[in-house]
């Protein structure tokens, strides 16, 4: 009955966050939107990267490595701002929190099916942004060579990781207000300094390593590149050279079970907090 | 079977540079069936109550038994029996239809469709929504809003419902049309419990079975309306007239157990419990003396506001 009522709560809320992501302009707007965007925030990136240091784009390896980690950063980006927004929109837009929090149903099925929005709109910028990459500026990828098998485990274990990192921070929002966007952005910042998103681990100094080497989004991304370069090479830049592919499987696995642990006592600490506060249904105009 | 609610020694205080206690120590008992409601002015502690009973907040002490669980660790059995409206509740998703957004919120609470259905179109019809059925919410009125809460309240056939200043802001038709069907549900089907707050007094005389007056944190007294207005045993309730004046006085004179004064377009409307009818003659002359005039004088039957005012000491408003 509860796996019922839980997939039953997925779906309405999956649907519900479809509705506010597509139905806010018209659908041409959206499709164009939704093509440029991802595009125009990733070449931001690459061209910042190209001018700061030239010649990488004779590196094909570098430019790969800095190109993947930056369309696959989006899904960090958007689904902790997504998780976050789930309950700010609910809370002081819409007003229905109150609501919603009563339901018989699980918030964090709940939090997760209206991020289900923006995980399937990154993918959408994602795809397109691999395929600008692909075909105008030549990344060395060979779609027939990809380790599909690998690259769709790592995604489901990135994202399950991701998703539960946004129920946290969903759940730190139930006490927050004008501050919610801060967290959200901080803690996005953190993982994209070290994690190994646009530069190898090896940058950092030994501390700033150890940090990168705890959180699981680094062993997502390192993941995400080997199997869609599988040729060989880019794992040497990342500086997880000497894990094998399993290895790095298993610290992601293990990371991520931590990681959701943590979410969950996050979010059922911040929630006893802000039902002991009187902040569930607070509405502070922020 | 457990009382629908059971609440012992509860208190909430919301604490802060200068705290608030919101509730001290109330004891309140509403039986299955009951339609039951909660009569106080604005930061009575009515809201509070229903917050913590519809397991939105926390107690600061005490205990509170909804259909048997306890609101801070039974949460999970009681969120399937129960729902919850807000009166002036503007909220819903906008850029949903009205028809979808009541329909969302069933699923929440696994009503099979087709019974979702059925009940979502007998409600439409019943609040006199059907024509906004296929609307999207951000263009509908506040009123119709508000009905479309109430729907929602209603649409999961909860056991316990708890509606907070349901009437509140609505037009006379509206407010008449939601007390007829509140009315409807409770007789309708055993079981069903309802328990209403209001600042209205008319309200809480014509539909509540039991009435909890309740100002600031304290329940003061609870019974039936009947048994209220007999409370008022041997105290007289008086309605006088005067032009314009400090009425402030009257309070003072000894045998006045309340007042409560209406500004009227040609003086004060006040409304007197008095323990002693001799108390009229002071009150007469302290109209006078403050530079009013007498325009009226009535002896009245008691009402729930009679009682209100004598257990308050002032008038609700």
């Amino acid at each position: 009955m509860a796996v019922i009522s839980h997939l039953r709560t997925l779906r309405q809320a999956a649907w519900l966050g479809w509705q506010m992501e597509s139905n806010w302009t018209r659908p041409w707007l959206f499709i164009i939107y939704s093509i440029v965007r991802p595009i125009a925030a990733t070449l931001i990136l690459v061209v910042m990267f190209l001018v700061i240091k030239q010649g990488v784009a004779n590196d094909p390896l570098m430019f790969t490595y800095t190109y993947v980690g930056a369309v696959f950063f989006m899904f960090v980006a958007q689904v902790l701002l997504g998780a976050t927004y789930v309950i700010m929109e609910d809370r002081e837009h819409y007003q229905t929190l109150r609501q919603i929090y009563i339901a018989p149903i699980s918030l964090h099925v709940y939090i997760i099916g209206r991020s289900l929005s923006k995980v399937l709109l990154t993918s959408l910028s994602a795809i397109i942004s691999m395929a600008f990459g692909l075909l105008v500026l030549r990344l060395p990828i060979d779609l027939l060579r990809v380790d599909w098998p690998l690259f769709a485990l790592s995604m489901l274990i990135g994202l399950g990781c991701i998703l539960s990192i946004g129920i946290a921070l969903a759940g730190i929002t139930f006490l927050t207000a004008k501050h919610s966007t801060g967290i959200n952005e901080g803690i996005g910042g953190v993982f994209y300094l070290f994690c190994g998103t646009l530069f190898p681990l090896t940058v950092l100094p030994p501390w700033g390593q150890s940090i990168g080497m705890a959180i699981p989004i680094t062993y997502w991304l390192e993941l995400v590149r080997r199997s869609l370069y599988p040729a060989g090479g880019i794992e040497t830049i990342s500086g997880l050279g000497e894990f094998s592919n399993p290895a790095i499987l298993l610290l992601l696995a293990a990371s991520a079970l931590v990681f959701l642990g943590l979410s969950l006592l996050i979010f059922w600490f911040a929630d006893r907090m802000a039902r002991r506060a009187g902040k569930v249904d607070m509405t502070t105009t922020y | 079977m457990p009382p629908a609610v059971e609440v012992t020694a509860l208190s909430r205080v919301f604490v802060g540079k200068s705290p608030v206690v919101a509730l001290d120590n109330i004891d309140l008992n509403v039986e299955e069936g009951e339609l039951f409601g909660l009569l106080g002015p604005n930061g009575a502690g009515k809201t509070t109550l229903i917050k913590i009973l519809s397991t939105l907040l926390l107690p600061s002490k005490g205990s509170a038994r909804v259909l048997g669980y306890d609101v801070a660790k039974e949460t999970s059995k009681i969120r399937p029996l129960i729902n919850m409206v807000s009166g002036g509740e503007i909220s819903g998703y906008g850029l949903l239809t009205v028809r979808e957004n009541l329909w969302m919120f069933s699923q929440f609470y696994g009503i099979p469709g087709k019974v979702a259905n059925e009940r979502i179109d007998a409600l439409l019809h019943a609040f006199g929504l059907e024509d906004k059925a296929d609307v999207k919410v951000r263009t509908i009125s506040t009123g119709q809003r508000q009905r479309m809460n109430i729907i929602r309240g209603f649409v999961t056939d909860p056991r316990l419902i708890f509606l907070d200043e349901p009437t509140l802001g609505l037009d006379v038709q509206t407010s008449r049309a939601i007390r007829d069907y509140i009315r409807t549900w409770v007789r309708s089907q055993v079981g069903r419990t309802l328990l209403l707050t209001t600042h209205y007094m008319r309200e809480a005389e014509e539909l509540c079975d039991r009435v909890a007056i309740i100002d600031r944190g304290t329940i003061l007294a609870c019974d039936s309306p009947e048994g209220l207005k007999k409370r008022m045993n041997r105290a007289s309730t008086f309605v006088l007239d005067t032009t314009h004046f400090d009425s402030s006085v009257i309070s003072t004179i000894a045998g006045v157990k309340g007042v409560s004064a209406e500004a009227m377009r040609e003086g004060l409307r006040i409304k007197l419990v008095v323990e002693n009818e001799s108390a009229i003659s002071d009150i007469i002359s302290s109209v006078g003396a403050g530079g009013g005039k007498v325009l009226g004088l009535n002896k009245s039957e008691p009402t729930l506001e009679d009682v209100f005012i004598k257990l308050v000491g002032r008038g609700l408003e």
